[in-house]
């Protein structure tokens, strides 16, 4: 090994020859390996230890056998399962039709529609849910109006399949995204050649442009599953217990409790993430998706006809609607006097507004530094991990890439604990300030959960790329570095993009681990002051104005991404012609 | 605590507004305070605490209860000055560990018992600084559209009307909700104060896994009445929403608490915080209308609006039940898990029961024959009967299960195989109770 330091460019080391990687992959898999294990490894290790505790303290599974004889975590585990998978059936229905008319057809306002699209996945806490039941409730403005009108309530809200049509409002966005991602990738030379062949519309999708874009695919709908097997919020919010993430929540956040379930539990649901990524990457296994030829901009686009743009038109608006109606709902909220047992609220203000203005400031700074810096971690990360998986054979690469993954299924709570655990006694140089509770442990934390997004995103983007892309470079005698830089890079920008922005816009409104790690008022972002003013009847107000003031940074910093991308996308298109 | 009621308040209030600022020494310049209160609370009493101590900052850290627990367990090497919530069971928590630290209060005419709930801990860890007294709230748009009887005592919540339109927050989830439990059982008795809760029970809606969750859902018109502290009702209405709140007859009362953290590094200012909740100036600051307390000093209710609920006039308000702390607090993690068995994580099943019973006594109304009355009784009986005696749940190899076990400690089994034990019962229960009830109806 002691000759590390000159390896450099094309050259490599006999030792690492072996597992075709240079010096620099090694070092760089190691990096991402501390990282994790420093800040999601031992911390994590630190507080779910009990699961695996006798009472006496010795190592015993006693617990795991209790959970497979609990029949209501058995019930539990299923409806989990069964949740997850019908919602990545039906935010497949939506995100599908909208990536291909997104990618396909020329659209004014493209970024726009993007960015859209992208809103869902920001539900400001508390807000969110609050808006969701005034909306769709049981109450709720659609159910009140139907209740006048013809006399009956549709139960949007109730029971499994609630869960299902909320889930997939909120997360279809995975999906779309990377599907986008993908789809922008696919060289429309595959194209014209499949419709010289005579293949047309929807042989030409189902058998050709399709399952080039599969990679993203996958990693969006394998991601819906795994986020909605382990989500929260809306279970809680539409009070179902009987899924695994509430039944967990419910026992780690209770008082005084000393029943391990709750993380036995955890362990559980972190193993079933895992399974369910691992069984993702079997369905692309031995398929090359890869194409060679790149520059073309993705698919070729056309203009539609009269009845194609309306059709097109009216499937867009009426996706985009349903999928952003809580945010319509929040955004009511934050000028309503009183909205109680009504379809709209009874008065209009813009006393909320004025309320907030004062504290606005600093929470939205707050949370544009951290979840910013959160999502360049995950897309810096995910891109490293991710080309070191797919391109080396260097040992250990795939554990890593599942401790990564795996984080997608930690409780906010859990790595928030663990973090002050493992490091509230360091201390930093100048300050003295405790590690745990500076600021940047909140863009660590954020950044960890969000890592397999980015991960994800990153994956399906290098499973696009052919590797004599680079293979090319290289003999022309590019060192790796440039080639990373000048060939690999740019042409995951679309991949990259949204990971950046899946991780960032979720950041933006994390409660949990923010609620533990806040420790200065000034510090806080906006997920935390949302939380202070929902506490009380007063507070709705100020609280919804100020989730829309969430929604509203995620949406311009999506905007702007998407502009990046599209000009970049234009410039390398002129490039080429 | 000078245990000394009513008639001695007004003159020593008078004598604990001169003795506060005897504290002497200057503050230090900061103080740390986690705290599950909302803004509305908060903000005032920083502010005044701060007019009067201009040299000390107070710094307010909101967590949940959860949150906050946690987050002082982790920084004892360094921890926050004082915790600031309502739910006792938090308190007690950190109590157990270690955590906080003794503190008894020099302030006069503040009371030791607000109607007969003794509000500070018997130990001395931390002390009530406020009141609160169940209720009822109930959103009256919501009440009107569904031509519901504005409710008024605890048993109009049984009633079959109530159907579906009643919130409670799970015990398990909110100190508040669970002293709301453990007072109708000891008023009504175990196995008549499960009945009840059943009872009632079978007409929620939801059972919310937090406080706030309630008046969240009442406000909105999610559903119709909750089962709430005073303040949140009051508060609600106060902000404008259409719901009204009212004291049963028999109510039980639950304090907030403020406690020093142990090894708190801004002690002077830590205590003078304490003071300062307990004196005159900063008892009067409960009576802002978005806060709504009941102060622990008799004296300022003289400057109370008027109707504003007065625990030391009014009987009603705590009185009636003659509270066991002890009782209480051995079985505290057991009776929680019972409420989740029972009621939480089964409301689908005891909702399609007491729906049952409920349509086949009006079906049949007085007239039902003899056969049909039996298997209603029987179905009642199913519906409201629990697994475990109130001896039992006393037990303390038991009651252990449910609690951390010390080492050498004899427990009955692990809290996990109970809970699997009383599911399965309640399932059965449920399920057989709502045929029993559809064969009563059928049975002319």
């Amino acid at each position: 090994m002691a000759d590390i330091a000159v390896a450099r460019g094309p050259t490599r080391t006999p030792f690492l020859a072996r597992y075709n990687a240079s010096a620099a992959q090694a070092l760089a898999l190691v990096a991402v390996a501390l990282f994790l294990l420093a800040f999601m490894v031992v911390p994590l290790i630190r507080v779910i230890m009990v699961a695996f505790a006798d009472p006496g303290g010795g190592f015993s599974l006693v617990h795991f056998g209790d959970f497979f004889r609990t029949s209501l975590l058995r019930e539990a585990f299923w409806n989990s399962i069964y949740v997850a998978a019908m919602t990545v059936v039906v935010a497949s229905l939506i995100a599908v039709p909208l990536a291909t008319i997104l990618a396909r057809f020329r659209f004014r306002g493209a970024a726009l529609i993007h960015t859209l699209g992208v809103v869902p996945l920001v539900m400001p806490p508390f807000v969110g849910a609050v808006a969701m039941q005034l909306i769709y409730g049981r109450n709720g403005a659609i159910n009140l109006l139907l209740m006048d009108w013809f006399g009956f309530r549709i139960p949007f809200m109730e029971g499994l399949n609630g869960v299902i049509f909320v889930e997939a409002l909120h997360y279809f966005p995975f999906i779309l995204l990377n599907l986008s991602a993908s789809l922008s990738n696919i060289d429309s030379a595959m194209e014209e050649s499949a419709q010289n062949l005579g293949a047309r519309g929807f042989t030409l999708f189902s058998r050709i442009v399709f399952p080039l874009a599969l990679p993203g695919y996958v990693a969006g709908a394998a991601l819906v599953f795994v986020k909605v097997f382990d989500d929260l919020a809306t279970p809680l919010l539409l009070n179902v217990n009987a899924m695994l993430a509430p039944q967990a929540y419910l026992k780690i956040t209770t008082v005084g409790l000393a029943d391990p379930m709750g993380y036995v539990i955890s362990v559980i649901m972190i193993g079933c993430s895992l399974g369910a990524m691992a069984l993702s990457a079997l369905v692309l296994r031995g398929r090359d998706f890869a194409t060679s030829q790149r520059g073309g901009g993705g698919l070729s686009r056309r203009r539609l006809g009269k009845w194609g743009t309306a059709g097109a038109a009216a499937f867009v608006t009426l996706a985009l609607a349903i999928s952003l109606s809580p945010h319509i709902g929040i955004f009511l909220l934050s000028l309503a006097t009183v909205w109680s047992f009504a379809v709209l609220p009874d008065a209009y203000t813009m006393a909320h507004y004025v309320t907030i203005y004062r504290e606005a400031g600093p929470l939205i700074g707050n949370t544009i530094l951290y979840c910013g810096l959160a999502g360049l971690i995950d897309v810096v990360l995910g891109a490293t991990l991710a080309y070191v998986v797919l391109r080396t054979r260097l040992p250990g690469r795939k554990l890593v890439e599942q401790v990564a993954m795996a984080a997608v299924a930690i409780p906010g709570l859990v790595l928030g604990i663990g973090l002050l655990r493992t490091y509230y006694d360091v201390k930093l140089p100048f300050s003295g300030e405790s590690l745990a509770t500076f600021w940047f442990m909140l863009v660590i934390a954020y950044a960890i959960r969000r890592l397999p997004y980015a991960l994800s995103a990153a994956t399906a983007a290098i499973q696009q790329l052919h590797i004599s892309l680079e293979e090319a470079a290289e003999n022309l005698g590019a060192r790796k570095l440039s080639v990373l830089s000048r060939i690999v890079v740019p042409l995951m920008t679309g991949g990259l993009l949204a990971g950046f922005v899946t991780s960032f816009a979720t950041a933006a409104v994390e409660l949990s681990a923010t609620l533990l790690l806040v420790a200065r008022a000034p510090d806080a972002p906006l997920s935390y002051g949302i939380y202070v003013y929902m506490q009380s009847a007063a507070g709705r107000g100020p609280g919804a104005a100020l989730g829309v003031v969430a929604v509203v940074v995620v949406a311009i910093a999506t905007y702007i991404a998407f502009k990046i991308a599209e000009r970049e996308r234009g410039l390398k298109s002129r490039e080429l012609f | 605590m000078a245990p000394k009621l009513t008639r001695h308040l007004l003159l020593a209030a008078a004598v604990a507004l001169t003795a506060t600022p005897a504290l002497g020494q200057a503050l230090e310049d900061k103080l740390v305070i986690v705290t599950s209160f909302s803004k509305d609370l908060t903000v005032p009493f920083q502010q005044a605490f701060e007019k009067k101590h201009p040299g000390t900052k107070v710094e307010v850290q909101n967590r949940n209860s959860a949150a906050a627990i946690a987050f002082i367990r982790e920084t004892r090497s360094s921890p926050p000055d004082l915790f600031w919530a309502s739910s006792p069971d938090a308190f007690e928590v950190l109590k157990k560990n270690s955590l906080l630290q003794k503190y008894q209060s020099k302030a006069q005419g503040v009371a030791a018992k607000v109607g007969s709930y003794p509000i500070n801990d018997p130990d001395g860890f931390y002390t009530g600084f406020a009141a609160s007294g169940y209720g009822i709230m109930y959103n009256t748009r919501y009440t009107r559209a569904n031509n519901l009887p504005a409710p008024k005592e605890w048993d109009d919540l049984k009633k079959p009307i109530y159907f579906g339109h009643v919130g409670f927050s799970a015990p398990s989830r909110s100190g508040t909700s669970h002293l709301t439990v453990e007072t109708i059982l000891q008023g009504e008795g175990w196995d008549k104060g499960w009945a009840t809760l059943l009872e009632i029970g079978g007409n929620f809606q939801q059972v919310s896994d937090r406080s706030f969750g309630v008046p969240d859902a009442v406000n909105s018109g999610q559903y119709g009445v909750g089962i709430v502290i005073d303040f949140f009702g009051l508060s609600a209405k106060a902000s404008g929403f259409p719901v009204e709140f009212v004291y049963p007859t028999v109510t039980a009362i639950v304090p907030a608490n403020v406690g020093i953290i142990a090894n708190a590094k801004n002690q002077k200012a830590a205590v003078a915080f304490v003071e300062f909740l307990l004196s005159e100036e900063g008892q009067q600051i409960l009576l802002d209308p978005k806060i709504q307390r009941l102060p622990v000093r008799a004296s300022t209710y003289e400057k109370a609006p008027a109707g504003y609920p007065n625990p030391f006039k009014n009987t009603q308000l705590g009185a009636r039940v003659n509270f066991n702390a002890d009782t209480s607090e051995g079985r505290y993690e057991l009776v929680n898990s019972l409420f989740d068995r029972l009621v939480t994580f089964r409301l689908k099943e005891l909702n399609a029961a007491w729906k049952a019973i409920h349509d086949t006594e009006k079906k049949l109304g007085t007239g039902a024959n003899a056969a049909a009355k039996k298997m209603l009784a029987e179905a009642r009986k199913l519906a409201t009967s629990v697994p475990i005696t109130d001896k039992e749940a006393s037990d303390t190899a038991i009651a252990g299960s449910f609690q951390e076990v010390k080492k050498g400690q004899k427990v009955a089994g692990r809290q996990a195989e109970f809970e699997e034990k009383w599911d399965s019962f309640a399932v059965k229960n449920y399920a057989e109770a709502k045929s029993l009830a559809e064969k009563a109806a059928s049975a002319k």
